[in-house]
């Protein structure tokens, strides 16, 4: 099953309460899946101080400490490192994909949760409404937020199946349904040089969009290829720092549901996820198409 | 009688209030009649299933999934969307939906009215075994897959693959159709058909439409017997 969700605010006046609406979202689709979640979380000052390079690794059972001295040593700026819940945020005045070298080379063998400006990726294996509160979600702010509750089909319940997969600078994206011919094509994107962090299903999603959005393809074209190359069920939230996008599969059995308004827009794997967001009761809602992209930039 | 009146039958519930176990289980009453009024819904699954009095359901915003399910008798008025499979397996009864609806409107239902006032999204009638329904807007793709038995009426446009595999429903569509499925062809219109398509027009609030303006779909059967001598 699985169940996502996405917030993008238009409204300034209401960063502050992207993490209260985010956190009600994802407990919502607790139902959906209860074995793991993740959010990704764009423009929260505390965990992401504004305009730097962000990078947020799991599985690294360290004191904060002691890995901001190791990446500030190797990068020669001062390091902040947040430690939230299991994960640890890691952010430097310089871009995030140099501060995700130096944090690969200090610790090959952390899971990387996602990098790039001001963006803080969470995950984690349990209940979603235990995560939220671990991580403290209800107090994020920021202008753009998604989440994903995991009911595992394709892939073991441990940190490296947990959606998000931010595997390109500012992205993120997750997938409520499965596919059912990612096998074949890891084989052939290892075969194009594009490293794997797990056997999920989703990730080979992530890595193809990640690998035309850097041949300098856009976001529509992207997962119009995504469309055409991958067999099975799928609805998939995809962002970036300035854009958000939702695109079907074409039998279209996975659910999916748009609302906008002036001031957000907002997709869910149902309605009621979106039934407590401001101002829902005049927004624009409706049922995607199947193998239409939706987008919307900022 | 005026509907605005309240009689000593008539129930409120406010899901925001009162569970929806609750509820459904006071829908479930023996010799229950009257008018009930659901507030708040939010989305919620498997509100006002299972009915089986002649009472009046009105549900005030949206659902989520099942909504009305298995309804006998009752008549429900959703105000607002519905979520996946509203109405499903009604056996009698009206359903209204305001708005749109989700996927497999109406799947596997054997009798009664489902009227979507707005439109109604993949796999509508799916299975459908005899219900009526009347579509306002436009419906998705694969509508009246494998549909055995019933009328299905719509009044806009209809998605990819419209009535494949279907067995004796008839299907009414105003405007344009994507593709017709496997064995689904247009038919004539007839008089007889003319006068029943006005009969569910009328019935679901549209009888300003013009039924002339409509085509008939329905089998062409040549899905029910194995051909002699198949040659592959």
């Amino acid at each position: 099953m699985c169940g996502i969700v996405g917030l993008h605010l238009r409204n300034p006046e209401l960063h502050p309460r992207l993490g209260e609406l985010l956190t009600d979202m994802l407990c919502e689709m607790q139902d959906r899946g209860a074995d793991s979640a993740g959010v990704a979380v764009y423009g929260d000052p505390t965990w992401t101080p504004p305009g730097q390079g962000a990078v947020s690794l799991l599985e690294l059972d360290l004191p904060a400490a002691e890995v901001e001295a190791a990446i500030g040593t190797a990068l020669g700026v001062p390091v902040a490192v947040r430690a939230v819940d299991a994960t640890l945020v890691v952010t430097v005045p310089v871009p995030s994909e140099e501060l995700l070298a130096a944090a690969r080379a200090a610790y090959p063998d952390a899971l990387v949760a996602g990098f790039g400006a001001d963006l803080a990726v969470l995950k984690g294996v349990g209940a979603p409404r235990d995560l939220a509160a671990s991580w403290g979600l209800a107090g994020a702010q920021g202008w753009q937020g998604v989440g994903h509750t995991r009911m595992a089909t394709e892939s073991a319940v441990d940190p490296s199946g947990c959606h998000p997969y931010a595997v390109g600078p500012d992205q993120c994206l997750v997938h409520n349904g499965s596919f059912s011919n990612h096998a074949t094509i890891r084989r052939e994107l290892r075969a194009a040089g594009v490293e794997f962090d797990s056997e999920n299903d989703t990730e080979v999603g992530a890595r193809f969009v990640a690998k035309a959005l850097a041949d300098g393809k856009d976001v529509e074209v992207a997962l119009k290829e995504l469309c055409a190359t991958f067999d099975g069920f799928y609805t998939l939230l995809v962002s970036n720092r300035d854009s958000f996008a939702v695109v079907r599969d074409a039998i279209a059995c996975k659910p999916a549901v748009i609302a906008e308004t002036d001031d957000w827009v907002a997709m869910a794997s149902e309605y009621r996820a979106l039934a407590g967001l401001p101002g829902v009761e005049n927004a624009r809602i409706w049922e995607p198409e199947p193998e239409v992209v939706y987008a919307w930039t900022r | 009688m005026d509907p605005l009146t309240p009689r000593p039958h008539d129930r409120h519930f406010d899901l925001a209030r009162d569970s929806l176990r609750e509820v459904n289980a006071a829908l479930h009453a023996p010799d229950l009649e009257g008018a009930v009024t659901i507030d708040n819904p939010a989305g919620a699954h498997s509100v006002a299933v299972g009915l089986d009095a002649p009472v009046r359901v009105s549900i005030n915003g949206h659902v989520g999934y099942y909504a009305a399910g298995m309804n006998q008798q009752a008549e429900v008025t959703i105000d607002g969307n519905a979520g996946t499979g509203v109405a499903e397996n009604m056996m009698s009864g009206t359903v209204v939906v305001r708005g749109n609806a989700s996927q497999s409107a109406g799947a596997t239902a054997h009798g009664g009215l489902l009227v979507v006032e707005g439109d109604a999204a993949a796999r509508c009638g799916i299975s459908m075994k005899g219900v009526d329904i009347v579509v306002g807007g436009d419906v998705g793709h694969s509508t009246a897959f494998m549909a055995q038995a019933g009328r299905l009426v719509v009044r806009g446009d209809a998605g990819e693959g419209l009535g494949d595999s279907i067995y004796e429903t008839r299907i009414y569509v105003r405007g344009e159709v994507a593709s017709l499925g496997a064995d689904c062809v247009a038919k004539p219109m007839r008089a007889e058909h003319v006068e029943e398509l006005a009969g569910l027009l009328k019935a679901a609030g549209f009888e300003d439409d013009d039924p002339s303006s409509y085509t008939r779909y329905g089998s062409a059967r040549t899905l029910y017997h194995f051909t002699a001598a198949n040659k592959y």
